[in-house]
């Protein structure tokens, strides 16, 4: 990539290459495209949810309660005679807002943090990564644990306890791309033409790590939606009777013995959807993985 | 591999493992004052310490700035005015904000971190209690996790896109999917409800039937989900090996391919494995408090969601404490056992 100081006038990569590149890397690991329509498809039917959802999510129905899957109820009804189905597609919004919601604030607050220690260097970079470091070492779910119970669970706070937690990672994916790119050829002819620290990041650093991010975040996306799930499993999820995938579950568990159904459902939900995420992110990760390319 | 042995020559320099052959002597050396493991071990005290004061102050700084007063929140709104301010004496907060912060730090560095707002005992007795079972519970899960993760790993890197290695990395890609919870429940569904193989409830002690029965399952959950982890960095790991110029030359000269991969390419893949076996290891801790509650086994993650439900704020700090010590120590120990196995690495 070490081109002459010549023709190094910083240029922004046209459009339509960033997306032949994009597609180029789904191709690379074609179940990729698989992974994705699947979390297509379930960003639709949550969207849908208030059109496609057969029943209220919070209608209780005292006589048909704990039904198994039938005619009417698809999935059954749990507890309090809920439609499952229908608090399955109304759950998936809660996990996916909270998912997403997080994920890109971790993913902007981390990009920048790595972006700026590794940009700067020195003391600023030792300090800082030396705290995402701290922050790193300590198993997320327990952390988001204890930030959520003493926030407190609402919406808000669940997504910035699990959004803290996947910062340093964030921190780090950005930091080590940029101390290699900082040293290009491209980078010096910048400020040899007295660019802006800010103008070379954002025009010349970001767009070359950018994909990295990108990936992880769509691996970042997955483990959001597992943490989030798993919170409101321990009881500290958005509040009942909202429906969570979660909650459903911790609210089946106590049904287990006589009706795993209750469980069943909304676990597949989970891994469905982590699964496809994973798959999606994995396989675009060997996709632009420098030491993997040219293998395949 | 003898130092008779004929597989000896010169390409078998790339082989990192002669430490382990040579009956510790070089772990002495490195050790000895002055010698650069001591250095290294200084520096990473160093900064264990400097980790456990970051987490002590801001658990500190946490419990001060969550809204309404502890006594308050301990005591319920029914409480009148002279018992809240037995309680605040109690929980020491009428001292000034520094007093407060030293005789926090300073009793955590004695092990005294205070008493359990809901059982009236020590904290660090209560969490030295259930640290055996959920120390137990680690361990085999991780030694189930390497059993079964390491030779899968290899398999598919052998079988590189071929379909041992599709059926390992979805499977493994699957593994890694599933919360913990959602594991265990099906673990439970089918093989204590179903199949009655194990107790629903279980926390037996004394027998060693007993202890399998207690431990079969939580173990089980985790170390496949620690399995599908390793799998995937012992098959990248051993990719990465396989093209090596010293695997090469151990095939061109003739050396049978299970030698070349077992003795050749796996030894030098176990470093980044054990690595990443430390980082996941965080990974681990935070799955087993989910085990431990569908399981209802005992250990911190029940003590530690016992304390959320009942807002034990002492305990919580506690077991912040603990499971920071827990990781700094692990992290440590992961880093002694990199530099180990690989004596090029830098340890300054």
């Amino acid at each position: 990539m070490s081109t002459s100081v010549h023709d190094a006038a910083p240029v922004a990569p046209p459009r339509l290459r960033w997306l032949k590149a994009t597609i180029g890397a789904f191709n690379a690991n074609k179940t990729s495209w698989a992974g994705l329509a699947i979390v297509l498809a379930v960003i639709l039917a949550a969207v849908l949810a208030p059109i496609i959802a057969p029943h209220d999510p919070l209608e209780q129905n005292i006589l048909s309660r704990l039904q198994p899957p039938y005619d009417d109820f698809y999935l059954g009804t749990d507890y309090f005679g809920r439609d499952i189905l229908s608090r399955l597609l109304y759950g998936a919004r809660i996990s996916l807002v909270i998912g997403i919601a997080s994920t890109v604030i971790a993913m902007v607050v981390g990009s920048l943090i790595g972006l700026l220690a590794g940009y700067y260097g020195g003391r600023f970079d030792i300090i800082v990564m030396q705290a995402m470091d701290i922050l790193l070492a300590f198993p997320s779910l327990i952390l988001g644990l204890i930030l959520v119970a003493m926030l407190g669970p609402s919406m808000e706070n669940i997504t910035i306890a699990i959004a803290l937690t996947s910062i340093p990672s964030f921190a780090r994916i950005a930091r080590a791309p940029t101390i290699t790119v900082k040293e290009r050829d491209y980078i010096g002819a910048g400020r040899a033409l007295a660019f802006s620290d800010a103008r070379i990041m954002a025009g010349h650093i970001l767009p070359n790590i950018f994909p990295e991010i990108l990936v992880m975040a769509s691996l970042w996306l997955a483990n959001a939606i597992r943490t989030e799930a798993s919170l409101a499993f321990i009881g500290l999820g958005v509040k009942p009777p909202i429906a969570t995938w979660g909650g459903m579950i911790r609210e089946g568990f106590e049904n287990i013995l006589d009706s795993y159904w209750l469980v069943l459902a909304p676990s597949l939900a989970i891994l469905v959807v982590v699964f496809a995420l994973n798959v999606l992110g994995d396989g675009l990760r060997d996709a632009i993985d420098p030491k993997l390319k040219g293998e395949r | 591999m003898g130092p008779g042995s004929p597989l000896r020559s010169a390409r078998d320099d790339g082989v990192r493992w002669k430490w382990l052959r040579r009956s510790g002597q070089p772990l002495q050396l490195l050790l000895q004052p002055g010698g650069i493991m001591s250095a290294f071990l200084v520096k990473r005290l160093g900064f264990a310490i400097v980790t456990l004061w970051a987490v002590l102050s801001l658990v500190f700084v946490v419990v001060r700035i969550v809204p309404g007063d502890p006594a308050q929140v301990i005591l319920g709104d029914q409480a009148d005015a002279a018992a809240i301010a037995a309680m605040r004496t109690r929980l020491g907060l009428d001292a000034s904000m520094s007093e407060q912060y030293f005789s926090f730090l300073a009793g955590a560095v004695r092990g005294d971190w205070g008493v359990s707002l809901v059982t009236g005992r020590p904290v660090i007795q209560e969490v030295l209690a259930v640290l055996p079972w959920t120390i137990e519970l680690t361990i085999v899960s991780l030694a189930i996790g390497i059993v079964i993760g390491v030779p899968l790993g290899v398999w598919a890197a052998v079988n590189r896109n071929r379909m041992p290695d599709y059926v390992t990395r979805i499977a493994s890609l699957l593994g890694l999917s599933f919360p913990p919870f959602v594991s265990a429940i099906i673990l439970l569904i089918v093989f204590a409800i179903m199949l009655r193989w194990f107790p629903v409830i279980s926390a037996g002690q004394g027998s060693a039937s007993a202890w399998f029965q207690s431990m079969a399952l939580p173990a089980l959950n985790l170390g496949l989900i620690m399995a599908a982890y390793i799998t995937r960095v012992a098959r990248s790991a051993m990719l990465e090996v396989m093209q090596e110029d010293y695997v090469r030359s151990a095939r061109a000269k003739g050396v049978p391919w299970w030698v070349v991969i077992w003795r050749h390419a796996l030894r030098n893949a176990l470093i980044p494995i054990i690595t990443i076996v430390g980082l996941y290891l965080g990974i681990l801790i935070g799955n087993s408090v989910l085990t431990e509650i569908v399981f209802n086994r005992p250990g911190l993650g029940k003590l530690i969601v016992g304390a959320l439900n009942q807002r034990d704020y002492t305990m919580l700090q506690g077991m912040m404490v603990i499971y920071t010590l827990i990781v700094v120590l692990v992290n440590i120990a992961t880093d002694i056992t990199y530099a180990l196995v690989d004596p090029r690495v830098k340890l300054s």
